[in-house]
């Protein structure tokens, strides 16, 4: 019966967004509404159908009556319920957040439906030409969003996203191209097994694998076809960043994932073994580059958005290597990071409404002045890094563990270093905030509106407007910081929820 | 070789496509070829789908009733590139709006140029 309302998770959404706009013709607030009902209820189903999938098994149901391999089928395991969830659960929240920051408009929320429609979709497809749709409505979706900012900044970003991201997704296709050549088949259970066929060293299939992985990589943002993903990230609205930064390349990361073990299967990289070295040295590097880029950045942004391109590096090295561990650990950490970077990019835009300080040196003495949000960043930031009980501990924990196990002794060190790094970074920024004395873009902000003589060239775009922090961005960093320690003290519940499925995706 | 050329050409025009495609959106500094060099890579792209779909002495895919009647051409991929042609004009669209955007703010199209005009801000 559940089976049935699958669909829905796609639908939902989509109509959501014809909604908004239909409310939008009334007044915007009657849109923000209609957005906040839509997704309130796709994280109501989102969260019961995931249960079921987890408990009972694997949903899936043939689109409009034709049955796969044929139709188009949508698929829920307990993988895929987590990324879903976890995308219903951070739209809703940063949304929260969106309603007081953004620019707004009613094509906004449309936008913000539209892209949780593609997310969602990306989630549950069980083809992979419908997952190249759901990719490009997600693409569609951000671009839009990276420029609803308004400036020019930000719409030079959204052209330079939507040139590469437009590129990936094309080379994408090109792959699913090869693969059909080879098989004649679409479905991602059917494609396993007429691969397998079809024969894994064949320049068919070789050559679909190569196209899909580099680029699901450019939409994941790997060095180096990382380079949208500062710019986009950096001009977005501070609530659009926050969105982006925590769930499309989590998704995208996801898909590859997804690509990996459900459509190439293990024996894949058994019978290709250099399949798999090049994506843990391309994953590798990642890892390294991003962390000593995101060290050389000044803006927080910038930085935060560096270190999304080490973090997924990290995800990628445990879904390459391949061991239960370490496909565990990159589930996890794909889930943290998300919930980790979402909170920070939702911090950074509070701190810049307040006091608009967009630097590290201009974060000196912020948490003097406001302890409760300095505080959670840094729990957050420390989470990151990898300090336990924090969900970013057990994330890297269980792909080192798998790294060791499957012997990759290099990739265990990239890893260590790569957290040494990430204390680099996150470190310094801790220090200026709690130990270094007050910026003037901080000063100005705490002087209740009395403003001295020379605050007015130092601030950014946005001057101070409020002496307080939100009621809603605190309560949002706060609770990604208790998320973020909860999901890592229950992290062994999770193991076992996601054993049966993490076995069926590992079984060759 | 001559052969190969004869039967499969329109492979040829794909790596013809993908690369002026490529090509164009790397090495043009103004915003609407870099567009016009993204259509032209995924217009390569679908060239590849269709070539894919020939079948010699294929007929278009319609079944009589009763069956029989082929070989056919493939319909499948015709079917997917019918989606990803709409998929390309929606981007094109989007990205078209965004050009017209900097236009509005910066007066110019041209990647130099605006690099010149950021520098300045």
């Amino acid at each position: 019966m559940s089976d049935t309302l699958l669909p829905l998770l796609v639908a939902l959404p989509l109509l959501g967004a014809v909604l908004a706009v239909a409310a939008g013709l009334a007044s915007e607030r009657a849109a923000a509404a209609v957005t906040t009902l839509v997704l309130a209820a796709q994280t109501g189903l989102a969260g019961w159908l995931g249960s079921q999938a987890v408990l009972d098994g694997p949903l899936s149901v043939g689109v409009g009556g034709f049955v796969a391999p044929y139709g188009i089928e949508l698929v829920v395991d307990g993988l895929s319920a987590a990324v879903l969830v976890l995308v219903a659960v951070v739209s809703l929240a940063v949304l929260a957040f969106a309603t007081e920051d953004a620019p707004g408009g009613t094509a906004f929320y449309a936008q913000y439906l539209l892209l949780v429609t593609g997310l969602s979709g990306m989630a549950v497809t069980g083809d992979v030409f419908n997952l190249y749709v759901f990719l490009e409505i997600t693409g569609l979706a951000t671009y839009a969003l990276v420029a609803s900012a308004g400036t020019g900044r930000s719409a030079v970003s959204a052209l330079k996203y939507l040139l590469f991201g437009t590129v990936a997704a094309s080379l994408y296709l090109l792959g699913v191209g090869y693969a059909l050549m080879a098989t004649g088949t679409l479905n991602m259970a059917d494609l396993a097994t007429e691969l397998a066929a079809a024969g894994y060293d064949s320049p068919l299939v070789l050559a679909s694998f190569g196209f899909i992985v580099v680029g699901l990589a450019t939409k994941t943002a790997l060095f180096p076809l990382h380079t949208w993903q500062p710019d986009a990230y950096a001009d977005a609205p501070d609530s659009v960043s926050a969105l982006i930064a925590a769930l499309v390349s989590t998704v995208a990361a996801y898909a590859l994932l997804r690509l990996i073990y459900t459509v190439y299967t293990p024996a894949f990289f058994e019978a290709v073994p250099v399949a798999r070295d090049a994506l843990v040295a391309f994953a590798a590097v990642s890892i390294v580059v991003g962390s000593v880029l995101a060290v050389t950045q000044s803006e927080i942004k910038r930085m935060l958005a560096y270190s999304s391109v080490s973090q997924y590096g990290l995800v990628v090295v445990g879904l390459a290597i391949g061991t239960p561990a370490a496909v565990f650990g990159a589930v996890v950490h794909l889930l943290g990071h998300a919930i980790m970077k979402g909170g920070l990019f939702v911090a950074a835009g509070a701190v810049a409404d307040l006091t608009g300080a967009r630097t590290v040196d201009e974060y000196a003495g912020l948490a003097d002045r406001f302890p409760v949000l300095g505080g959670a960043s840094a729990v957050l930031m420390l989470a990151m890094v990898g300090v336990p009980p924090a969900v970013g501990f057990a994330g890297k924990w269980y792909i080192a563990l798998g790294a060791v196990r499957a012997g990759s002794w290099p990739v265990a060190v990239v890893i260590f270093a790569s957290t040494l790094l990430t204390l680099a970074y996150f470190a310094l920024l801790v220090e200026r905030m709690f130990v270094a004395p007050a910026s003037e873009s901080v000063l100005a902000a705490t002087d209740g509106g009395r403003d001295g003589d020379d605050d007015t060239d130092a601030l950014g775009p946005s001057p101070p407007s409020a002496s307080r922090p939100s009621r809603r961005a605190l309560a949002l960093v706060v609770g990604a910081a208790v998320v973020a320690i909860v999901l890592g003290v229950v992290v062994t519940d999770l193991g076992t929820a996601l054993e049966p499925t993490i076995d069926t995706l590992l079984s060759p | 070789m001559i052969e190969l050329l004869t039967t499969k050409y329109t492979y040829l025009v794909v790596v013809a496509l993908l690369g002026i495609g490529a090509y164009v959106m790397i090495e043009s500094d103004n915003f609407v070829k870099k567009i016009i060099g993204m259509n032209v890579f995924q217009t390569g792209i679908f060239v590849f789908f269709i070539s894919s779909a020939f079948h010699t002495a294929g007929r278009s895919p319609v079944v009589q009733s009763g069956g029989g009647g082929g070989p056919f051409v493939s319909p499948l991929p015709q079917v997917l590139i019918l989606t990803a042609i709409v998929v390309g004009v929606s981007l094109t669209a989007v990205a078209l709006g965004l050009v017209v955007r900097i236009y509005e703010r910066y007066g110019t199209i041209n990647e130099r140029t605006l690099e010149e005009v950021r520098a300045d801000e």
